[in-house]
Parts: structure tokens; C-alpha cells; sequence
């Protein structure tokens, strides 16, 4: 096996550098480049979502008569189902979780804690590789002749089995999670083992910063879970493909009878670990990002490990909030009721932490930081109206409308698209040596901001008014008419947050190339990472760095070297 | 086999203790997620057998082959074990030898199983069909026991990797940490198959 203090030679040729890579930042940024692209499919996909349910029967303008020709451009119902059933898979498991986990993960763990590589190199490019196979497998389902999966991202049956979804779509779907599990499970393993065996000599679990601890915890999630959502989908597989019935009952089932909630059951042990799997990378960067640009040490760094560490834990026991409308005994809807609220509390920590970190900081206003704000904001709003669907009473009249989908987009779309793009903007000069425009940057994200509000808070108001999920025109019910103006307001803000998405685009490509030339500290800020050259070399570390103060010195009155921060490899001034 | 080796003396501590490598810590985890992976099946099998109308599982599947294949893969994890003590204590062709008769443990309870499986299809019990009852009963069966066959056969071509480097004297220098490893997963799949003999044939 190869650890990553036996050093493999720099690559030469073009395949070796860019596609077979070993390297953690190449990587890094091949899940970043999958992530980007993926985000432009499923963002699409969202805005035909939007436009069917503001204009019901209109044809899709510019590209709908080329998608649709057989209905002049209008989304047809069963296209439809599979828009919003492609969109979150896509969002969620090749949108977010490359970006987040995949670059974020790959490009930041060993830079930040001192190290020059993955612990498994091998296993870290196949599990891009994989991943690749993964896109594919959903990509080709488009494809196939009945279209690809339509039985929503959760995929319950019976709509995801034979008599629900006929196609070979659904089939593919399954497959193509299931390989995405291997990589992603591939990858966690290599993150969990790097991070223990590979921190800088001087460097404790509470010295590294707080991206890692999230990033680090997220991995840890994702290998004890993804797995169970790898059996549940092996299961579906074979009731589609070889005749069993583990998930089918009633009429759907011609011998013996399984059952379907079954599948609820295996989908939410891992999908409510997944909710934090997605947002833990996201907080871990914003507890940093606060601290670096309020110019102010983290504000009880250690407790917000900590609670980010009991939200983790208590993340595994509260799955069964997602299927109080089951018949679910009330002593079990109680108990996770219970369990959910509890987990309150190392939010409440949280975020009590983020605003004391902000308190009398000197806040410098750069990209980055905006974005954290704004996930701050964001998931204050997501958390809260988390609180009416943790509870039985309020959920059992929320659960299924709009009102759920707006609240996980504002924690998940929204705090963690923020938590992205603040990543994005601030590790960019160091993954390609070139500084990002900053205007165009404020500009992005003021239209996101607003844009994105404007859906989401739209979502949960007409969620609120009754209005279900998933319907392909809700406005044939009477007392949904009503709703049809505050569907157009939420389908023209997602408008403008596509539209806000180019400067983005242009921003990003262009400072590739064209941009300014990045000092290796452009944000003064003392993590590992800054104190070698942008963008690093082969190897990161000439010399493993000692490690010898926290990731947060800022702002200490003893410092007489002119900086308002030490590096972590500098002695503690006392 | 244990000679001059005093779990107490501290000049003779294993100088490999607490200095876990990357690959025996990887191992761990990994186990850990797998473990998991079964829990998702056997899961499903606990909740599809506590609603269901459920057969006793002796009267359809034969206990006493399959306890026959549980003695031997219980044997072959021994037999592991001896291999990568023979290893630290420099005995090569002990090492090969036990490492050998693992191979042939895990090999001959594949053949039993597949023996085992073309027996039950013969008499009615297959993946989607039993003819006394439930059929997922036979479909959990099939699922859970043919998932933990994948792992003997992973394991097996494991151990003949292993074999190999072994064989070509890589670890001659009793360097046991790479079969440690593979004891590991060897013993990983042993102790699950305890497990699934216990819910799946003797429940």
C-alpha cells in the first residue's frame, strides 16, 4: 500500500496529471469541476420545475420546443415527475456532496492539517473514478426509453417499484446510488484514516481547524450510514429485477407480500444522517470563516466542535421524524419527537457561538465572509421552521406540502450553496494561484441572496396555504387557485438566482486564466495551508510544519510583527 | 508457537503496539461500514420476519451441513491467526502452511454453499419462490447468505494475494502488519457469519 509519506514521482504527461491523478488537489478539483456541472443540470431542471407550476400548460420559453417537441414545449406530467425526482437526487448526492465532501474534502483535509497527501491515493482516485461511473449510470437513464427515475429522490415504493415506475430508469437510479456509495464510502475511509494518523506533529484534535472537524465528522457519517442506504437500494433492485417482494404488498405483489414502509425505514436511518452528512463540511467552514474575517479568535471553538460532534451523534436517533405519517406508534412519534428537539440544543450552541465570534469583531467585508453571513441568516431560518416538522402535531398537517420543501432547501440548497460558494471564493487563490474579482463576487451574492429568499421563503408561505408537493398543476384544486401569483413571485426569483449564478460562471473561468496573480496569504489568515506558496507545490510541505498555536490567533494586543494574526507553526504570543 | 514471548516483560513489548498503521486503522473502519452494510439487510430480515407468517427456518434448511461450514470457517479463522504469529516469529513455511489451509477453509465453504444453494433451488426454494409459505423468506435467505458469501469469496482472493506476497518472501522479515490486515477481514467475516447462522438457519 502506499501512505502518503512514501512520495510518488510529479506526474508528467497530460493523463497522469489530470485524469489519473493521485494527487489530493487534482482531485480536489476534478470533484469540483463533476460538482459545478451537475449543479448547472439540476439547476436547470429546476427552473422547467418552477415554470410548470407558475405556468401551468405554457410552453417552457427558448429551449422547451427543443426538450419537448411532442407537446410544442410544454413539460409533460411524466417528465415532470422525473424533473423534481432527478433534481434532488442530482442536488443532493452529485451536486452538493462532490463540492462539499468530494473538493472540499480532498483539496483542503491535507493541506490544512499538514500533510502531503491522502493516506490512500490509489483508493482517493478511484473513488472519483467511480464517481464518474455513478454520473453516468444517471445520466444514461435519461435516456432509456420510459425516461429516468420519476418516483422522487426518496424513491419510496410502491411509486419506485415495477408497478410504479416500469422503466429501466428506476433500475439505473439504484445502481447508479449504490456505486455512488462505494466512492463516497471509499473516500470517507481515506478522510477518517488521514485525519487521525496524518495531523502535523503538534497538532491536536482541537488544534485543527474547524472545516476539518466538520469535514472529518461528515466523513464519519457517511461511513457508517451510506451503507445502509447501499442495502435498502440492493433490495429495490431485486424486487425490480429479479422478482422478489421484500418492498412490495397488496395487489402489487403476485407471491407473498413484503412492505413498503420498510423501505421508509432503511432510507431515513441513513437519509437523516445525510441532512448533516451535507451540512457539517458547511458549518465547519463558516465557524472558521467567521473567525477569520471578524479578525477575532472563534468564539468557544472548542464547544463548537463539540456540538458539532453531539449533533452527529443525536443525527442517528431522530430518523423516524421523516415518517410520523405512517401509523406510527405514538410512543415511537413521541420518543423521536423528543429526540429531534434535543438536538436544539448544540444547535442553539452553535449558533450562539457564530453570532459571539461576530460580537465586536473588526469585520472585514469580503467575499467569503458575505457568504457566511448568509448561511448564518439561512440556516437560522431553516432551523427554525425545522421545529414545526420535528413536532407530531404541526407536521402532521405540514408534512408533504411546500412548506417541508422550503425548509430543507433553506438548510440544505441554501445554507449549503452559500457555504460552497463562501469555500469557493476563499480557497480559490490557493487551488489556482489567481485572485477571484471581488465586485462581481458581491454582486453574485447579493442576486443569490435575494433570489434565493425570494423561493424559498415563497415556498414555505404557499406550503403553509396548503399547497402539496409534487403536484404536476396544483391549481385544478379550488383553494390552491389563490396561490398561482405567489407561485409566479417564487418561480421569478428563481429566475433571477439562475440569472445571478453568471457572474459566478464568469467570475470563475475568467480569473482562471486572466485573474490577478494570488499572494500565498491573500486573506491573513494563519491555517496551515496559507503558509506555503499559491498554488502549492507537488508534495504541499518542503518540510512538515510543527504545529505550535490554535487555527484562530487573531487580533492578540501582544503581537509586535506588524500581522494582526500568527501562523500556526508560531510560537503562542503571550 | 509462544515461546519467549512474556506479555509482561517490558523489554519484549511489541514495538508495534499503539502505533496502529494507516492501513490497520483504514481496516477498521471499513470494517465498521461493512458491519453496517449487514445491519441494513438483517434489518429488513428482522422486520419482514416480525410482521410475516414466518416458517421455522430448521425444518426447511439443513443445520447440520451449514454447522459443518460454521465449525470450518471458525477453524480457518484459528488457522489465520497461527499464520500471522508464524510470520512474527520468522517461521516461513509454518506461515505459508497455515495461511494455505485458510485458503482451503474459506474455499471449501463457498463449494458448501454453493452446494447448498443448488439443493434448496431443487427442492422448490429459490431467490423469489418458496412453495410452503412466504417467499420472502427464501429471498431474505438468499439475500443475507449471498451477500456474506461475496465476502468469503472477497476474502479468499485476499488471502491468495496475500499468499502470494508471502510466498515471494515479503514478509519473511516478520513484518505480519499486511496479513494482520487481512486477519482482520478474515475474522470480520467469521464472526458475521456466527451472527447470520444464528438469525438466519437456528432462530
Amino acid at each position: 500500500m502506499t501512505y502518503a509519506h512514501g512520495k510518488h514521482a510529479a506526474p508528467t504527461t497530460f493523463l497522469s496529471k489530470y485524469v489519473f491523478s493521485y494527487d489530493h488537489k487534482v482531485i480536489g478539483k476534478q470533484f469540483l469541476w463533476y460538482g459545478i456541472f451537475f449543479l448547472g443540470v439540476g439547476g436547470m431542471m429546476a427552473l422547467l420545475i418552477r415554470w410548470t407550476l407558475a405556468f401551468p400548460g405554457e410552453a417552457f420559453p427558448v429551449l422547451g420546443n427543443l426538450l419537448f417537441p411532442h407537446t410544442n414545449g410544454i413539460v409533460p406530467p411524466d417528465t415532470y415527475s422525473m424533473l423534481f425526482t432527478l433534481h434532488g437526487t442530482i442536488m443532493i448526492f452529485f451536486a452538493i456532496t462532490p463540492i462539499l465532501i468530494g473538493a472540499f474534502g480532498n483539496y483542503c483535509i491535507p493541506l490544512m492539517i499538514g500533510a502531503r497527501d491522502m493516506a490512500f491515493p490509489l483508493f482517493n482516485m478511484l473513488s472519483f473514478h467511480i464517481a464518474v461511473i455513478s454520473g453516468a449510470l444517471l445520466l444514461g437513464s435519461l435516456f432509456t426509453p420510459m425516461g429516468g427515475a420519476a418516483g422522487g429522490w426518496t424513491s419510496y415504493p410502491t411509486l419506485s417499484t415495477l408497478v410504479g415506475s416500469p422503466g429501466a430508469g428506476q433500475t439505473l437510479w439504484c445502481l447508479s446510488i449504490f456505486v455512488l456509495g462505494v466512492s463516497s464510502t471509499m473516500g470517507a475511509v481515506n478522510y477518517i484514516t488521514t485525519v487521525i494518523c496524518f495531523r502535523a506533529p503538534g497538532m491536536g484534535y482541537f488544534d485543527m481547524p474547524l472545516t476539518i472537524w466538520g469535514l472529518w465528522l461528515t466523513a464519519i457519517l457517511n461511513a457508517i450510514f451510506l451503507p445502509v442506504l447501499g442495502a435498502g437500494v440492493i433490495l429495490l433492485t431485486f424486487d425490480r429485477v429479479f422478482g422478489t417482494t421484500f418492498f412490495l404488498a397488496g395487489a402489487a405483489a403476485t407471491s407473498g407480500s413484503g412492505d413498503p414502509i420498510l423501505f421508509q425505514h432503511v432510507f431515513w436511518i441513513f437519509g437523516h444522517p445525510e441532512v448533516y452528512i451535507l451540512i457539517l463540511p458547511a458549518w465547519g467552514m463558516v465557524s472558521d470563516f467567521l473567525s477569520f474575517f471578524a479578525r477575532k479568535p472563534a468564539f468557544g471553538a472548542k464547544a463548537t466542535a463539540l456540538s458539532m460532534t453531539t449533533i452527529t451523534i443525536l443525527s442517528t436517533l431522530v430518523y423516524g421524524h421523516h415518517m410520523f405519517t405512517t401509523q406510527m406508534s405514538p410512543l415511537l412519534t413521541q420518543t423521536f419527537m423528543t429526540l429531534t428537539m434535543t438536538i436544539s440544543i448544540p444547535s442553539a450552541i452553535l449558533f450562539a457561538n457564530w453570532l459571539g465570534t461576530l460580537y465586536k469583531g473588526s469585520i472585514r467585508f469580503d467575499s467569503p465572509m458575505l457568504f457566511s453571513m448568509g448561511v448564518v441568516f439561512v440556516f437560522g431560518l431553516g432551523g427554525l421552521t425545522g421545529l414545526y416538522l420535528g413536532t407530531v402535531s404541526t407536521d402532521l398537517y405540514l408534512h408533504d406540502t411546500y412548506f417541508v420543501v422550503g425548509h430543507f432547501h433553506y438548510t440544505m440548497a441554501a445554507s449549503v450553496l452559500l457555504g460552497g460558494y463562501a469555500g469557493t471564493y476563499f480557497w480559490f487563490p490557493k487551488m489556482f494561484g489567481r485572485m477571484m474579482d471581488e465586485t462581481l463576487a458581491k454582486i453574485h451574492f447579493w442576486i443569490t441572496m435575494i433570489g434565493l429568499n425570494g423561493v424559498f421563503m415563497g415556498m414555505m408561505v404557499v406550503g403553509f396555504a396548503g399547497m402539496h408537493r409534487r403536484l404536476y398543476n396544483p391549481f385544478v384544486y379550488e383553494f390552491l387557485e389563490k396561490l398561482i401569483p405567489i407561485n409566479k413571485f417564487i418561480t421569478y426569483s428563481a429566475l433571477l438566482m439562475g440569472v445571478g449564478q453568471l457572474p459566478f460562471v464568469w467570475n470563475f473561468v475568467y480569473s482562471l486564466y486572466k485573474g490577478k496573480k494570488a499572494p500565498a496569504n491573500p486573506w491573513e489568515v494563519g491555517t496551515l495551508e496559507w503558509t506555503i506558496p499559491s498554488p502549492p507545490i507537488h508534495y504541499n510541505f518542503e518540510e512538515i510544519p510543527t504545529v505550535r498555536c490554535g487555527p484562530h490567533e487573531f487580533g492578540n494586543p501582544k503581537l509586535t510583527n506588524g500581522r494582526d494574526f500568527q501562523y500556526q507553526t508560531e510560537e503562542l504570543v503571550e | 508457537m509462544a515461546s519467549g514471548y512474556k506479555l509482561l516483560d517490558p523489554n519484549h513489548i511489541d514495538p508495534q503496539f499503539g502505533k496502529a498503521s494507516p492501513g490497520k486503522i483504514a481496516m477498521w473502519i471499513f470494517l465498521v461500514t461493512d458491519a453496517m452494510s449487514f445491519s441494513g439487510f438483517l434489518i429488513a430480515y428482522a422486520i419482514l420476519r416480525s410482521s410475516k407468517q414466518w416458517p421455522v427456518p430448521a425444518e426447511h434448511l439443513g443445520i447440520a451441513l451449514s454447522g459443518f461450514a460454521t465449525f470450518l470457517l471458525v477453524c480457518s479463522s484459528v488457522s489465520m491467526v497461527l499464520s500471522i504469529d508464524a510470520c512474527r516469529l520468522k517461521k516461513r513455511q509454518s506461515m505459508l502452511n497455515w495461511l494455505l489451509v485458510t485458503i482451503i477453509g474459506g474455499v471449501i465453504f463457498l463449494g458448501i454453499q454453493v452446494y447448498e444453494y443448488q439443493h434448496l433451488v431443487h427442492i422448490g426454494i429459490s431467490l423469489s419462490e418458496f412453495a410452503q409459505g412466504n417467499n420472502l423468506f427464501a429471498s431474505t435467505f438468499f439475500m443475507v447468505t449471498g451477500f456474506h458469501g461475496l465476502h468469503v469469496l472477497t476474502g479468499v482472493i485476499y488471502l491468495i494475494c496475500e499468499y502470494k506476497n508471502a510466498f515471494e518472501g515479503k514478509y519473511d522479515n516478520g513484518d505480519y502488519r499486511n496479513l494482520e490486515v487481512l486477519g482482520l477481514f478474515w475474522h470480520f467475516v467469521d464472526l458475521v457469519w456466527i451472527l447470520v447462522f444464528t438469525f438466519i438457519y437456528l432462530l
